[in-house]
């Protein structure tokens, strides 16, 4: 099965004196879980994203295409990065999320896809 | 045994088996609890014409397939083929389970899987290993059969879609996941014995029995792990005082006023026969193994008097050590009045004011040992908060009680 693995900032970039990214510690240990993940087989993709001030929201179901600057949702909490796992159950993508999440210092939800 | 007797004690000891079985065979739940249930309204339309089988459970099994795969084909949909491949075949690799490869053992670490909310474990725990039906489950946690119907049918959902696995944890991950399902039977058995409902009896011996009898089944399928043994020494220690627990006015009795001749000595004598059998061992005890011998320190007294405290409180140090939760500190300074007197234990307590302002025997606690100080007019108020926040019936009388005894 694959699992997405998502990171969700709660202000840790914020506290590090960063807009979004990692600190240099914290993508030492995401390289080393990373080269871990592809060494074992569970890898598929994975990506650190820019943050929420750049995103852009669309909708293009009606005539025309309305465009908003921000992400979809304002909220304090955003979607930082993920990963995309192949494994064979949730038990070992929750222990493969787990480790993750020390590595890169957030929480993370872990979701199949269908 | 008439034949209605005969399906009775099949579902009582068979469910769970025929459950497992299907699951792991088609690994999927709905479909084995679907079929498990339609064999056993099978055996209940066949057994009286035909006669009790020989072998009740390997009948049920055999029924409850082909039920799964009648199902299966009428269902005809399009992941079919997927199916029609593991009616056909079982051919996939058995991982070698030493001595726990047990499908019932499977079958309860998936419905207690850390990844479930708790109540939905214990909803799916009790419908799909112990059998109780959808209403029965209801009724005991006092929700809509609808709503119950419906967070088993999602959490069943979840398990498919997360890929949940059907399998018994790694000997390392072991001890956490057998907590977890302690803490699941634990938790059907509290509310069986407080039960939480303004409308419910005080003590539902309905669940406090399933959660006794599962314990039972997973110490069968566990024999060597000591926190599972002291699970059950605890429940069965807690459940010998039943019949002295509640009055005939329907009020709690405390330990200190229990008739202990009204206490079941058979259940005694196995909680401690399990507790000394834990002792023997020399392992280090966990949680529930200090729990129980706690409880055995009380069953051996036959006089309140007799209580070795100053064992409790020693007990309780070692626990304070595993868990040092307020809850555990609170029990603990109960003992430590009997020790040291209400005056230290008082101290004690307060330190607890923050964390346990919301629990009810947080202000049991004080009220008692403000009583015993003297201090009536705060020992008045601490009963009223305690009664306030009492979901039990029978406490909340007893309570009220101790409250209108104190003068002054």
């Amino acid at each position: 099965m694959q699992y997405l693995i998502s990171v969700i900032d709660e202000g840790q970039a914020a506290a590090a004196g960063s807009d979004y990214s990692a600190t240099p510690e914290e993508d030492a240990a995401i390289d080393e879980f990373n080269a871990r993940l592809q060494a074992e087989g569970y890898w598929v993709f994975a990506g650190g994203l820019g943050g929420p001030d750049a995103a852009t929201t669309i909708d293009g179901r009606g005539a025309s295409v309305v465009m908003t600057d921000g992400p979809f949702v304002e909220t304090k909490e955003f979607l930082a990065g993920f990963w995309i796992i192949e494994a064979p159950d949730l038990d070992v993508a929750l222990k493969l999320a787990a480790e993750g999440s020390k590595a890169c210092n957030r929480k993370i939800e872990v979701r199949p896809f269908q | 045994m008439s034949a209605a007797d005969a399906v009775a004690r099949a579902h009582r000891d068979e469910w769970a088996r025929v459950v497992a079985s299907l699951a792991k065979r088609f690994g999927d739940l709905d479909l084995a609890e679907e079929s498990a249930a339609e064999a056993f309204a099978t055996a209940v339309e066949r057994w009286p014409a035909d006669g009790v089988p020989p072998n009740p459970g390997a009948w049920l099994t055999m029924t409850a397939n082909r039920k799964a795969i009648d199902r299966i084909r009428r269902e005809n949909k399009r992941d079919d083929k997927h199916r029609e491949a593991l009616v056909l075949s079982d051919d996939e690799p058995h991982e070698p389970l030493g001595a726990i490869d047990d499908d019932r053992l499977r079958l309860i670490f998936t419905c207690c899987h850390p990844a479930l909310a708790m109540e939905s474990r214990v909803a799916l725990t009790l419908r799909l290993v112990g059998g109780l039906t959808m209403p029965e489950i209801a009724r005991a946690f006092l929700v809509q059969e609808s709503a119950m119907g419906q967070r088993i049918t999602r959490a069943k959902a979840k398990i498919k879609a997360a890929g949940i696995p059907f399998r018994v944890p790694s000997a390392e991950d072991l001890p956490e996941r057998v907590s977890g399902v302690l803490a699941v039977l634990f938790l059907v058995f509290n509310e069986g014995y407080l039960a939480s409902g303004p409308d419910t009896d005080p003590v539902r011996d309905d669940l406090t029995a399933e959660a006794i009898r599962l314990t039972r089944l997973i110490r069968a399928l566990l024999p060597e792990d000591g926190e599972v043994a002291g699970m059950l020494a605890l429940m069965l220690l807690i459940e010998a005082r039943r019949p002295a627990r509640v009055s005939a006015s329907g009020e709690l009795v405390t330990l200190d006023e229990q008739d202990r001749g009204a206490w079941n000595e058979s259940l005694i004598a196995e909680g401690h026969r399990l507790v000394r059998e834990r002792l023997a061992t020399g392992a280090a005890p966990g949680r529930y193994q200090l729990l129980a011998a706690i409880n055995a320190v009380h069953t051996s007294a036959r006089d309140i008097r007799d209580t070795d405290w100053s064992q409790v409180v020693a007990l309780y140090d070692q626990l304070v050590r595993l868990d040092p939760s307020p809850v555990v500190a609170l029990n603990r300074a109960i003992a430590v009045a009997e020790v040291d007197g209400p005056d230290l234990a008082l101290t004690q307590v307060d330190r607890l004011a923050d964390a346990l302002a919301e629990y009810h025997a947080f202000h049991a606690t004080r009220a008692d040992l403000l009583r015993r100080l003297g201090r009536s007019a705060e020992a008045r108020e601490e009963y009223g908060r305690a009664i306030e926040l009492a979901g039990n019936t029978a406490e909340a009388a007893h309570l009220a009680r101790r409250r209108d005894q104190l003068r002054g």
